[in-house]
């Protein structure tokens, strides 16, 4: 095979970035990988294999328990809140057509903050002696908030107990302000590209407006969803800076997740093996819903 | 129907309030004279307008602003023109196996850099980069690079290819085409990759706070330690937080339409 001047330049055009992803993504995964089955838990670096020593350690590791636990109930809780709440205002911006520039600036504007900044204002919103709670309070209830050490439907599994953390709810309400503008944007941007005769032809079948959007626009929207269910999985799966500028750890580890502890046993506490072994972890845990998902979205697209 | 379109403005109202009293509290304390910032009166309106809390969070944080600056500017330039070349190569010059290396490096997006993070402290240790700012723009622009390529192959997968290829029939070549079809096409791309990029890098967190520490801090650093300190001052906290929040907010103000663009094509379509 012949390599023209051209094709030879656009090699090299592509080559320095390809180079780095190999060592900085595939190589740096690799080297986690190794330090995750050493004995490299102090300043001094042992990269001396130590099989899964570190593994066995977490998973039977109290924090790490509910570590997994509160990531599942916030993933599930994060991701359905922000799809709902996306999709009905995403709808009713469909639906008013006037003001709508304003209404999308005030539900996107969060996206444009950092996750520290949330924290910082949303740790005194929800404030247990304060903010939301002096609402609430009309009403006759008293939520603790991100201090709350109750479990909500909790049952023990093992040394852990299984169940909805009350101190998870505060961070994901948080979380839900800051990317439900995401969905929204993906879910209007959805809406305008569907065009107006479909609408047209399913009145003229005799569709009231609700079943034109469960029978014809929702099932048009499904991809969307699945983008956002793809995106909205790995932010939550790797949460770190919203959690550590909020709430930290929580009593009794109520509100920690894997990226929150594998900071502090890293860099804090010096046990760069078992701060490996979360890593690795944390990827897994994405890698399950993302490889599947580019795997399908590179055969559709070639 | 009268009454369905005011109940659904109703609710629109009603979340678009909720979505604004973060900024209602934030503005209304950080305007506070120190005696009136207490939990009780948390959602009343100051008596006075004293603005010392701005003054006193910009001098704490002024410093690891510039630093942000330093870092945010060349590291979104760097990036944006690393991947301009990559969507340029991975649109118009597909080759055999291209596809498996977009998809390659389109993975990079999606892993948690606490998994690159160990080896990517000792790199940066061994090459005299660690805890410097050089060294937070290298890192960006080099996990940059999947998002970066692929909004720019995005962008120019909306150029048709019969460009290029009257191009081509007209004797220009590969570098050619790129500086006078693609480049002057591309400006669009670029204000969408760069205020995407300069959003982001602005806002992370666990590569600045990994990397660097003391004087080399960006600003999410900075005011992460002034709510980590004891004393808490609400009132510098709120003004420290709407300091720090302001270069992307002025972003999304004056350039949202391209701010969502970029969301949009962050989503991996295409």
């Amino acid at each position: 095979m012949r390599i023209t001047k051209d094709q030879l330049m656009a090699l090299l055009f592509l080559t320095p970035s390809f180079i780095l992803i190999l060592i900085f993504v595939y190589g740096f995964i690799g080297w986690t990988g190794w330090v995750s089955l050493s004995n490299w838990n102090s300043l001094m670096p042992d990269l001396s294999f130590a099989g899964l020593k570190n593994y066995i350690y977490l998973f039977g590791d109290y924090r790490f328990q509910a570590d997994l636990r509160n990531t599942v109930f916030f993933t599930i809780l994060f991701i359905g809140l922000v799809i709902l709440v996306g999709l009905t205002l995403a709808i009713l911006l469909d639906q008013t057509k006037k003001m709508n520039a304003l209404f999308r600036n005030i539900f996107l504007f969060p996206m444009a903050l950092s996750f520290v900044v949330t924290g910082v204002v949303w740790q005194w919103l929800l404030n247990p002696s304060t903010g939301y709670n002096q609402f609430l309070k009309l009403f006759g209830m008293e939520p603790l908030w991100y201090t709350d050490t109750n479990i909500l439907a909790g049952f023990q599994w093992g040394s852990i107990e299984f169940g909805l953390p009350v101190a998870i709810i505060s961070v994901v309400l948080a979380a839900v302000w800051q990317m439900t503008g995401f969905s929204l944007a993906m879910y209007v941007a959805g809406l305008t590209g569907i065009p107006d005769e479909l609408r047209e032809a399913a009145r003229i079948d005799g569709a009231s407006e609700l079943q034109i959007y469960r029978k014809v626009i929702l099932p048009m929207l499904t991809p969307i969803t699945m983008s956002v269910i793809i995106i909205m999985a790995h932010i939550s799966l790797k949460i770190f800076d919203l959690i550590y500028a909020m709430t930290g750890s929580g009593a009794n580890f109520v509100t920690d997740v894997p990226g929150v502890y594998m900071f502090e046993t890293t860099f804090r506490g010096n046990y760069y093996a078992n701060g490996a072994a979360i890593a690795i972890i944390m990827l897994l845990l994405v890698a399950v819903f993302i490889v599947p998902y580019l795997i399908n979205s590179r055969r559709g697209a070639s | 129907m009268v009454i369905k379109k005011v109940s659904k403005y109703a609710v629109l109202c009603v979340v678009a309030l909720f979505f604004l009293t973060p900024v209602y509290v934030m503005l209304i304390t950080s305007v506070k004279p120190i005696d009136e910032v207490s939990l009780s009166e948390m959602w009343t309106l100051p008596s006075t307008l004293d603005f010392t809390s701005y003054s006193e969070a910009f001098s704490k944080l002024a410093p690891n602003f510039l630093n942000s600056l330093y870092l945010v500017i060349p590291a979104t330039l760097i990036s944006a023109i690393l991947g301009a070349m990559n969507g340029y190569v991975l649109s118009k010059w597909r080759f055999k196996g291209s596809e498996v290396i977009f998809t390659m490096i389109l993975f990079g997006m999606f892993i948690p850099y606490q998994s690159i993070l160990i080896p990517l402290i000792q790199f940066l240790n061994s090459i005299g980069l660690y805890n410097s700012i050089y060294g937070l723009i290298f890192t960006h622009v080099v996990y940059g690079l999947p998002i970066t390529t692929l909004m720019f192959r995005n962008f120019y997968a909306n150029i048709p290819d019969s460009m290029v290829e009257a191009a081509q029939v007209d004797g220009a070549s590969f570098l050619g085409i790129f500086r006078r079809v693609i480049l002057p096409l591309s400006i669009t791309g670029f204000v969408v990759v760069a205020i995407w990029q300069f959003t982001n890098i602005w806002n992370e967190f666990l590569f600045a706070v990994t990397i660097t520490n003391n004087d080399a801090q960006p600003v999410m650093v900075a005011l992460q330690n002034l709510s980590g300190s004891q004393i808490v001052q609400w009132n510098v906290q709120m003004a420290g937080a709407l300091l720090a929040a302001m270069p992307t907010l002025l972003v999304y103000i004056l350039l949202g339409k391209y701010f969502v663009r970029g969301l949009l094509a962050g989503s991996v379509k295409g």
